[in-house]
């Protein structure tokens, strides 16, 4: 379980992050939606220890990662797995390359045992055989799948993905969104989900956080996000003339 | 000015850490050879072989004067090129060709989040991007300098020969004369000085990229430029510690 507790983030005059506390279950798909600016972006790279939080504490099951000193800090890490909103694969690396570098960086397998456990993190995207191809042979889709296996090749405990679907048609994103919620459940990891896709909220989001002006403004389940009483929530979830409809 | 040196020295003291390992870090530094040192070949031996035939050429030309004997041409091209053309155009040259390279391919993982997905995964990304390459430019640009120098007076004999202006024999007669090997350890001083702040500007630059493509190409400008100024600042202060 990741927590939040009293979080504040700001830019010189620009408060981001106005006391945010929040918990992020286990084995579940923890979605962080909002409008863009909203803070969802700032918060989850506060949550990595990409950017300082100015004031509060985040821990990792009891463990508090804000406090840490860099050599515990470089421990957890490597607990962790990022999927970043362009993939931020290494461009100089093979597929298998990238998702054999934390095993080579922080591992002491063999050279059978990486290799081993890149093709099993390629079949578990539905990428088998793509071993040898560059990252700018990729398209988005499988770009964004080779990200996973790539964060997924340390058995992470904590999974983060920033913006899976962006630049992705439908389709694909629910395929990101299906592997995202497969990985979570069978992997048992807490996976914190950063979007504003309404397709993904209503597909994978088993608990869901709504960010508005840098406040933490509802929390709730996908269930529950059709019916919330909440003004600023609804003119969210309901902003697209497809949505209006099936509302009415 | 002065945030700016704070933040390179920061920098520097993450890079100047033990690498998180080795066998990767010997892996790097190899690239790095090769795509600082060996793919800087062809410009360094063009650029010197046609320095030292216009050093020799000029020099040539402006002795008038049946006092002054020819081996003068020979001397002059060596000191020319060993104290000063080598180690210092050169690495200006390299400055351009090496320091944007870096700045830009740094700058491009900044901007591409390659970076963020380093420390994410809890590798040291200052200290496993820089430390490589100011490690290799510092061990190979000694080898690239010793070549311009070879090549450079090889293009005075050249061009003493095409055009007629020195016989062979006085320009080789000079190239030996008054010989001190101080004047080459001072050269290579220069060499590791000037390659130190080649790849840790550029890398600066690049590692400090915020923003996208723009910043990137003018992060590049802006390491050649201030690595340039560094090094003609450097050439001076160096040049009176040692010679005087």
């Amino acid at each position: 379980m990741i927590e939040a507790k009293h979080i504040y983030k700001s830019f010189a005059d620009n408060d981001v992050l106005k006391d945010i506390s929040i918990s992020f279950e286990k084995g579940k798909t923890n979605l962080i939606i909002g409008k863009s600016g909203s803070g969802k972006t700032v918060l989850m790279k506060c949550l990595v220890g990409l950017l300082d939080a100015d004031k509060g504490e985040i821990d990792y099951d009891g463990r508090v990662f804000s406090g840490m000193s860099p050599r515990d800090k470089k421990r957890l890490r490597q607990e962790m797995g990022m999927l970043f909103q362009g993939g931020a694969l290494f461009d100089y690396m093979s597929v298998e390359e990238n998702i054999m570098f934390p095993l080579m960086m922080f591992t002491k397998f063999s050279s059978g045992e990486k290799l081993d456990r890149v093709n099993f993190c390629l079949e578990r995207v539905n990428l088998k055989k793509a071993n040898k191809l560059m990252p700018s042979e990729l398209s988005g889709g499988m770009t964004k799948r080779v990200a996973i296996a790539r964060a997924i090749s340390m058995k992470p405990k904590y999974l983060f993905c920033d913006e899976p679907n962006s630049g992705l048609d439908p389709q694909t994103s629910g395929l990101i969104d299906d592997l995202i919620k497969e990985i979570t459940e069978d992997l048992e990891i807490t996976t914190i989900v950063n979007t504003h896709d309404m397709n993904s909220v209503l597909n994978i989001g088993d608990a869901v956080a709504y960010l508005h002006e840098g406040k933490l403004w509802w929390t709730g389940t996908k269930e529950e996000i059709m019916d919330a009483d909440n003004k600023e929530l609804q003119e969210f979830v309901f902003a697209t003339e497809l949505t209006k409809r099936l509302k009415k | 000015m002065l945030k700016q040196f704070g933040i390179y020295f920061i920098l520097m003291s993450n890079v100047f850490r033990r690498p998180d390992k080795w066998s990767a870090f010997r892996k790097q530094l190899m690239t790095e050879f090769y795509s600082l040192g060996v793919e800087s070949l062809g410009i360094v031996a063009i650029i010197s072989v046609f320095m030292g035939a216009v050093l020799a050429i000029q020099t040539a030309f402006n002795i008038d004067t049946p006092l002054v004997p020819m081996t003068m041409v020979g001397f002059t091209t060596r000191q020319g090129i060993v104290l000063e053309f080598s180690p210092t155009i050169i690495s200006l040259i390299l400055a351009g060709k090496v320091g944007s390279r870096i700045a830009s391919e740094i700058g491009t993982m900044r901007s591409t989040e390659q970076i963020d997905a380093l420390e994410i995964m809890g590798v040291n990304p200052a200290n496993f991007l820089i430390l490589p390459k100011i490690i290799a430019s510092m061990l190979i640009n000694p080898f690239l300098i010793t070549i311009s120098i070879f090549l450079g007076l090889f293009g005075g004999w050249l061009a003493c020969i095409t055009t007629g202006l020195v016989a062979s024999e006085d320009y080789i007669s000079g190239l030996r004369s008054w010989f001190n090997p101080f004047s080459i350890t001072y050269a290579m001083i220069k060499t590791v000085v000037f390659a130190y702040i080649i790849s840790s500007v550029s890398g600066f630059f690049g590692y400090t990229v915020k923003g996208g493509a723009l910043d990137v190409g003018s992060a590049s400008t802006k390491a050649v430029v201030q690595s340039s100024i560094l090094i003609i600042i450097f050439n001076l202060i160096l040049t009176q510690l040692l010679l005087t």
